[in-house]
């Protein structure tokens, strides 16, 4: 009895080793598909973004090319708010308006006193707390605050850029922030951002929050930002060895330069800074400091004052990307650095969302994938005729098919995205039995709604396609703050536009279309109707998934 | 003869250009290095299921010299377009994984309490780290009865991944 039942002993635990192992194996495998997928939607999220960076380059290239052409309209009624110093005047306007604000009894909110002290901030953040938004970067500010304690002159803080925008609580966050500076002007140091910039926030939602928040004064709020924007250092130099700058350095960067630019001519990282002082040398020069921000944070350690930096110093430039969940809920962790005199800087990782970080690992990566997927069929239907027209291209026996290779030739090309189109192809297209695409099902589970029926396909593919660049512009235009620019307006930007993009519309198309949505008849037309008729609509069985979470 | 080599060859690029996908999303310095820990989920989103042993091996492979903790793209890719033509490290059919909770659950009754799911997989075979363990709990353990039916949770992950 006793040997063969140690044998079936070892056969069994042989048996429940296989099967474990079998069981580890699978389940391996199963959570490194889940990783991949979430790094997939994390490529998308990036590429796009970084195409939207150079569709930005592209568009500040535009605004010289419009003021240099613009001949219809009067120059000075295209003035882009260029203005440069302050005078004593504006400043004394400004204080007359701010006493002229009438805050009634009923409000509720934090009222500050001033001299502002460190109860302002308590006050604020007190106030601020209620506001239990999952997207907003509030979280990540209390949660910073929480970690490492208010700021104060024992406590420095440097915040390096990009305050506001994405987010649904940025006038908030930029409120903490600027009482916190007033309390603390030594200790808390702000840089600017490529966000902190009044052309971002149109696209980017900063300016639609403040106008939704602030019906009355919206328009004023926005005006004062922008002068505060322009004043914020572009650097801060810890102890004369650490430089902390957004957007951070390349191999080309004069130090020397950024450290005697005037910051405050700098509106936009999309206008050329105005030619108040004929110093050709220095102009040329801000254009190229103006367009090397871009969306992630550095911060650079450096011994020696050089100009350049030498390879060694190179190998010490540190990024960090400071903002969690920065494209979806459970996207990334966000990150700051503790810095101590004599030792060396100390990294943290967070990442706020309680709801999320008890989700399951399928759940996150279901809702980060939906939501990359979704942003990149917006791009594929926005270039459905150019994209279209290359397939058939390829397509030489007209059977509506191509390999996956030719499929992936294509989107990347017509797109301009470097992704990887094969591992995606299963979630964007359909694939027969055989391995090929049936390219045309590229753009089965999305539509772009057209306003009117009369308006041609590639037409309004292309205003949707434009209409973030073609927002900022009209806002532009329309110096008044009207909402409305006038029908001569609008066909003469739209010439400019078309010959600058190089977009192949027939002008009395778009002017018929300019005539349609001038809805009442007095040859001006409503911007921001115009544009909000160019949407998406995708298909609502893509947007319902099963949620199958626990096995009940 | 030579379509046949035409054919290889074709496959060949193809499973090149999907090995290259695969690599450059884990490449986030742009330098064709990945960090030696995201080998094994490049090559599971592959579609291969080595064991824990199997990818030890083919890190040993892949390597440098003098380890750096980083692979490069030149000396995966005629690793991995082997292991693609060869079709090695299946992964495992549904059946398969049926049959072994099946093994594990002795007394036949259709489910393993989370005691017994917690044993065997942080116990036997090549176990699973706690995290790992924890993971796996959060999606399969039914909170009522704290236990997993082990052939309705098979069945949701394959739709899951499908």
């Amino acid at each position: 009895m006793g040997c063969s039942s140690s044998s079936t002993k070892t056969r069994r635990s042989e048996t429940s080793l296989r099967a474990a192992l079998i069981i580890q194996n699978w389940y391996r495998g199963y959570k490194a598909r889940l990783k991949a997928r979430q790094h997939y939607a994390l490529t998308i999220f990036q590429s796009i973004e970084y195409a939207d960076e150079q569709g930005q380059m592209q568009l500040s290239t535009f605004f010289s090319f419009m003021l240099e052409n613009y001949t219809h309209i009067h120059k000075e009624e295209l003035e882009l708010r260029n203005q440069s110093l302050e005078s004593e005047q504006d400043l004394r306007d400004r204080w007359d308006y701010v006493d002229s604000i009438d805050v009634p009894d009923s409000y509720n909110g934090p009222r500050l006193q001033f001299p502002l002290t460190c109860t302002d901030i308590d006050l604020l953040l007190e106030a601020f707390k209620e506001q239990q938004d999952l997207h907003g970067k509030l979280d990540d500010l209390f949660l910073i605050f929480y970690k490492n304690g208010l700021p104060s002159e024992r406590n420095p803080y440097v915040f390096n850029g990009d305050f506001v925008d994405r987010g649904k609580n940025s006038i908030e966050i930029l409120m903490i922030l600027c009482v916190s500076f007033l309390v603390y002007p030594n200790d808390l140091h702000l840089n600017r951002g490529n966000h902190e910039d009044f052309m971002m926030n149109l696209r980017y939602g900063f300016t639609k929050e403040i106008l939704c928040k602030y019906k009355l004064h919206g328009k004023r709020i926005l005006q004062i930002l922008e002068e505060l924007y322009a004043w914020l250092p572009i650097g801060t130099v810890v102890d004369n060895e650490i430089l902390v700058i957004h957007g951070g350095i390349s191999e080309t960067t004069d130090l020397n330069l950024l450290h005697r630019v005037e910051r405050n001519k700098m509106k936009s990282v999309l206008i050329p800074p105005a030619e108040t002082n004929r110093d050709h040398d220095t102009d040329s020069k801000h254009n190229k400091v103006g367009v090397t921000f871009n969306a992630h944070g550095r911060i650079k350690t450096n011994g020696s004052p050089t100009e350049h930096l030498t390879k060694h110093e190179w190998e010490q430039v540190v990024t960090i990307f400071s903002a969690s969940n920065y494209y979806e809920e459970g996207s990334n962790r966000g990150a700051y650095i503790k810095l101590c005199s004599g030792t060396t800087p100390r990294f943290f990782q967070y990442q706020v969302t309680k709801a999320t970080c008890f989700q399951p690992l399928r759940q996150r990566v279901d809702t980060m994938e939906n939501s990359a997927i979704k942003i990149l069929r917006e791009r594929v239907i926005s270039r459905k005729s150019d994209l279209t027209r290359a397939f058939q291209l390829q397509d030489h026996r007209k059977s509506g098919k191509l390999s996956v290779s030719q499929w992936a030739f294509c989107m990347e090309n017509i797109l301009g995205l470097n992704l990887p189109w094969r591992s995606l192809s299963s979630n964007l297209v359909n694939i027969d039995q055989n391995g090929n695409v049936e390219y045309m099902s590229s753009f089965q589970n999305i539509r772009i709604e057209k306003p009117v029926q009369e308006a041609h396909s590639t037409l309004v593919e292309t205003l949707y396609r434009y209409r973030s660049d073609l927002e900022i512009i009209f806002n532009a235009i329309d110096t008044d703050h009207s909402g409305l620019i006038s029908m001569e307006e609008f066909r003469a930007m739209w010439k400019l536009f078309s010959s600058h993009y190089n977009v192949l519309i027939d002008d009395s198309q778009v002017n018929k279309l300019a005539n349609i949505m001038d809805l009442n008849k007095d040859g001006s037309i409503d911007f921001n109707e115009f544009l909000k008729a160019f949407y998406v609509v995708h298909r609502y069985e893509d947007l319902m998934k099963p949620d199958v979470t626990n096995l009940g | 003869m030579a379509d046949e080599k035409d054919r290889e060859e074709i496959i060949v690029a193809e499973f090149h250009k999907k090995i290259k996908e695969a690599f450059e999303v884990f490449d986030h310095e742009s330098n064709n290095t990945v960090d030696v820990r995201e080998i094994g989920t490049i090559i599971r989103s592959l579609g291969c299921c080595p064991t824990e042993g199997e990818l030890h091996d083919l890190i040993a492979e892949v390597e440098e010299e003098e380890p750096t903790g980083y692979i490069r793209f030149e000396k995966f890719l005629p690793v991995m377009t082997e292991i693609l033509l060869e079709r090695k490290y299946r992964p495992i059919p549904e059946d398969v994984l049926l049959r072994a909770f099946e093994v594990l659950d002795s007394a036949k009754r259709g489910f393993l309490t989370k005691e017994e799911l917690i044993k065997y997989m942080t116990e036997e075979g090549e176990p699973f780290s706690q995290e790992e363990m924890e993971e796996m709990l959060s999606a399969a353990i039914d909170p009522e009865s704290n236990s997993i039916n082990y052939k309705d949770y098979i069945t949701m992950m394959v739709i899951d991944e499908n």
